[in-house]
């Protein structure tokens, strides 16, 4: 239910069916964190995965990055209401991260340098639906950006991209991450308009 | 459903609106409320705005405009008193004061960041809060202040509350230094030091934050101590 605004044309900049409801295109690429940006360098980044069981999988920065990479081009859908669309970039795709990883956790908490964490059911990791990027438009991915490297799961809002990413802890229960304790949706799908809790 | 209840030009590029908002649940101060209009042929748009007033009564938004802006002209030059606005809310539980809270507090704007920190310096106002404030507050030039009476007023009767302006393109008359942007030397003058604990809340474009929230770090704060929101985009 909804009520004309008085007035309102809207600028209607681009209308496009790639745009999930409520999202308006932006041009530049916003950031949005909820703290200083954490500045971490090559030599002392590592991944690790850890499973429900407490075994744990890490790569150094040399290792991952001798991992098969792929290049993604994908759409972004931040919870402020921006969309950025047709993004590139370069990032090992979760498939080969666990395909050396035994778990029956159905979810993962992602951990980030800094604290952050979210969550996000081990599904909707797999299949080539979501990597750890670390370069964007050809370049190293800025820390601003989530550089050194950054989880890309562009089928939810961005929030669930974390930043920093330093690793996944598998989980048998969903719990709720940084955002999602603090009122936003525990799955986020932009389609769905599941911005906050309770959509 | 919001009904504006009147519309206040704060500088000549930012104009606070107070809603009345039926069973407004109330907010904590740094909470924001997400607005969307809808176009005559169904064509809508959202986006979030920070909560500027404190307690109850109506809830006021204050709106910078943005010349390339969708919403934002909209909201500042065309509504007005007695309009109807769906609006959302309170949203958001990270950026927010707490008036329990004992910690001192820096409180860094830059622009329109102001809102929200000025919702905390209200929320403390209100329950007669002794927690040491700091606000350092970055703008372009004098006139460009938003809350500019207020801010002088609280700064003199808020015990405990300690404003410093930064001007990045044109001073007041009489002011001992030209323009500058914030930079280590004002957050290590006119912000709580580290050893104190502060909690400090950072609020303005991207850039500024970045800056802002770097040279905290690097003077020692805890990170973990720094919250931050930023706004881009239009």
């Amino acid at each position: 239910m909804s009520i004309i605004s008085r007035g309102f044309g809207g600028r209607r900049r681009e209308p496009s069916p790639a745009l999930p409801p409520g999202q308006y295109l932006a041009h530049d690429f916003p950031v949005l964190s909820a703290g200083p940006t954490p500045r971490i360098p090559q030599e002392r980044w590592k991944f690790t995965i850890t499973t429900e069981v407490g075994e744990k999988h890490t790569w150094d920065w040399a290792e991952f990055t001798a991992l098969p990479a792929e290049e993604i081009t994908v759409d972004i859908h931040c919870v402020t209401k921006w969309s950025k669309l047709g993004t590139s970039w370069k990032g090992v795709a979760l498939d080969t991260l666990f395909e050396e990883v035994e778990t029956a956790g159905d979810y993962v908490m992602a951990h980030s340098y800094g604290g952050y964490t979210t969550n996000v059911p081990l599904e909707d990791l797999l299949d080539g639906k979501a990597w750890i990027a670390y370069e964007y438009d050809g370049e190293p991915l800025h820390p601003e950006h989530g550089g050194p490297a950054r989880l890309l799961i562009p089928h939810l809002y961005f929030w669930k991209s974390a930043k920093w990413v330093d690793g996944l802890r598998m989980m048998h229960e969903d719990e709720p991450g940084f955002w999602e304790d603090a009122g936003y949706h525990m799955y986020g799908d932009p389609w769905r308009e599941q911005r906050y809790h309770g959509d | 459903m919001a009904t504006v209840r009147s519309a206040t030009w704060e500088t000549a590029s930012a104009r606070t609106l107070a809603l009345d908002i039926p069973d407004w649940p109330g907010h904590l101060p740094g909470q924001h409320i997400d607005i969307r209009l809808t176009a005559e042929d169904g064509y809508q748009a959202q986006r979030s705005y920070s909560i500027a007033s404190a307690g109850p009564g109506p809830v006021e938004i204050s709106v910078q405009r943005l010349e390339d802006g969708e919403v934002s002209p909209y909201l500042t030059d065309v509504v007005e008193a007695g309009d109807q606005i769906e609006v959302r809310g309170p949203v958001g539980g990270w950026f927010v004061w707490r008036s329990e809270s004992t910690a001192p507090v820096t409180l860094v704007a830059g622009g329109s960041g102001i809102v929200p920190l000025m919702a905390m310096i209200r929320a403390r106002g209100l329950a007669a809060g002794r927690q040491p404030f700091r606000l350092i507050y970055s703008v372009r030039t004098p006139a460009d202040v938003i809350y500019a009476e207020e801010i002088r007023r609280r700064a003199v009767s808020d015990p405990g509350l300690d404003v410093h302006f930064v001007y990045t393109r044109a001073v007041p008359d009489g002011w001992p230094a030209p323009p500058a942007r914030i930079s280590v030397a004002t957050l290590n003058t006119h912000g709580w030091p580290p050893d104190f604990e502060p909690d400090c809340f950072v609020c303005g474009p991207t850039s500024f934050v970045e800056t802002a929230a770097d040279i905290l770090v690097a003077l020692g704060h805890d990170p973990k101590r720094i919250r931050t929101e930023r706004f881009g985009g239009a």
